[in-house]
């Protein structure tokens, strides 16, 4: 916490928890996959209770459409939502032991399906903690490659040789041992460059990547 | 970094407070002091550009519980209230109802507490005339002020009740005030501690949970308390109790409250017959309306 973050950000109302946090959760998954065709979001605890009153809702659909924290756009978040065609639901539900503001965003695009699941735990900050059922702990803040590898040896030293930038954390977990299939997510420093990209897609490990841009001031609003 | 090393450091060098509070930031984070000013600006322009678009306007809220305060008051001639704190009182209320309409804000330094700032910042620019530069400064030194707090204490209405938010705000205000006229840091430190002082044990009770009652009107109150402590400070009454302390003594206050009294909607007015049965109602209508 800084000057900036005591000054700012730019938002839109009422809550830095309930929409600025929100927003973030699901801008997220637009930024891991793009705009989905069809999207749930399943809302736990707090949230649950009190997502229309604070406009979680609409901060939800905005973020999942792509608009920023502090576009004035936000509260049009639904027609905006039904002018991309989007099929959306929102749904209440006991996500289990995870802090009272978190929401799971379920998103499908043709045969592609992403969950991610985030907390907002307070003043705009969140915590990504869930990706396609793998745990993480990512602030949402630096970049991040989702990447769903063969489940085979070396295919971790395969993907992170490809990779020459600083690597923040790495969370590596089986998610299906029958058909042989490894999620890996890496938190990096900064943003990679395409010729890094087209190498992990093209590794011999890797089946999907999602690549999640960090964009400089976009967390305080500022440009 | 606590307010009394700043003060020592203006001391020993004589150099421009915001400038040493941007060192200081470079110190503490190793941000580029030229792009810190520079996004502070960008800030603070925005802040003065929603007050303007916003200024005595009407706003359909989430919950209907607020929404034409800002446009009753601006409709009605000033009593007693000075042309600048009329402007001022009608921007607080302008920019919180914004806030509780979805509109754009600066959180500055919450979104609860997000009018306080902005109106003092625009009855300077309006009222006063005030320059680009002296109100820059003065935000930079509010900014300051405003970073103790979130180091030594907390922000957070959940964290610490209103107090951390709207008297935090008010702190800055009053800073940003003091320093605009005075240019002292000394007279800003005291501005800020009778601001903190005199929010002191402020709950943090939304009824229903929303930003909106009482959160709205006491954005419109706080400015009012600025001006004052700004004024008092100006005219050279000094805190007796340095902000430093009465920073620790806000963080102390604030781990005292109970829950109940932390942004949880269960105490002060939110528990009181009415709002019970007017959230009663709200969850209804919320519950039956069209999404859009």
């Amino acid at each position: 916490m800084g000057l900036l973050e005591v000054a700012g950000p730019i938002m839109v109302g009422p809550s830095s928890s309930h929409t600025l946090g929100a927003l973030k959760i699901a801008r997220f998954a637009y930024k891991l996959m793009g705009i989905p065709e069809e999207v749930t979001f399943v809302l736990h605890g707090s949230f649950a209770l009190t997502y229309k009153g604070h406009g979680t809702d609409r901060a939800l659909l905005a973020g999942i459409v792509g608009l920023k924290p502090d576009d004035t756009r936000v509260k049009d978040a639904f027609a905006i939502a039904q002018s991309y065609g989007l099929k959306f639901n929102f749904e209440v539900s006991d996500l289990g032991e995870v802090h009272p503001n978190t929401v799971l965003v379920k998103a499908k695009r043709g045969n592609i399906y992403n969950e991610v699941r985030g907390s907002s735990v307070g003043g705009g900050a969140i915590k990504i903690n869930q990706i396609n059922g793998v745990d993480c702990d990512l602030t949402g803040e630096f970049p991040t490659l989702v990447i769903l590898n063969r489940d085979l040896p070396g295919a971790l030293r395969g993907i992170l040789e490809c990779i020459t930038y600083n690597i923040a954390n790495v969370y590596l977990r089986r998610v299906n041992a029958l058909e042989g299939l490894a999620l890996t997510i890496i938190e990096l420093d900064s943003n990679i460059d395409d010729e890094t990209l087209k190498k992990l897609r093209t590794n011999k490990y890797v089946l999907e990547i999602y690549n999640v841009k960090s964009e400089e001031g976009e967390n305080l609003g500022i440009q | 970094m606590v307010f009394s090393d700043l003060l020592t450091i203006w001391r020993n060098t004589g150099l421009e407070f915001s400038e040493i509070i941007l060192a200081q930031e470079m110190m503490e984070t190793g941000r580029d002091p030229v792009a810190v000013k520079r996004s502070l600006k960008y800030l603070m322009d925005v802040m003065l550009e929603e007050a303007q678009k916003n200024f005595g306007k009407p706003f359909k809220t989430l919950t209907g519980l607020t929404g034409n305060n800002a446009a009753k008051l601006c409709a009605s001639k000033p009593r007693v209230l000075s042309e600048f704190n009329w402007v001022a009182t009608v921007t607080a209320l302008s920019m919180a109802e914004s806030n509780a309409a979805m509109g754009r804000i600066v959180a500055c330094p919450t979104a609860g507490s997000c009018g306080v700032m902005p109106a003092m910042l625009y009855a300077l620019r309006n009222v006063k005339e005030a320059d680009n530069e002296g109100l820059l400064k003065a935000f930079i030194v509010a900014s300051g002020v405003g970073n103790v707090v979130a180091k030594k204490a907390t922000l957070s209405g959940a964290a610490g009740g209103c107090q951390a938010e709207i008297g935090t705000a008010t702190a800055m205000a009053a800073a940003l005030m003091t320093y605009y006229f005075s240019h002292n840091p000394e007279t800003v430190g005291h501005a800020s501690a009778l601001a903190l002082k005199s929010l002191m044990g402020l709950v943090c009770d939304p009824v229903g949970g929303f930003v909106e009652v009482p959160c709205v009107k006491r954005n419109a109150i706080a400015v009012n308390v600025a001006i004052a402590c700004a004024e008092m400070a100006l005219a050279g009454i000094e805190s007796v109790i340095p902000f430093d302390e009465v920073v620790e003594a806000m963080y102390h206050v604030g781990r005292s409250l109970p829950e109940s009294l932390k942004e949880t909607g269960l105490g002060g007015i939110a528990a009181t017959r009415t709002a019970q049965k007017l959230v009663e109602s709200i969850h209804k209508t919320l519950n039956s309306g069209s999404e859009t």
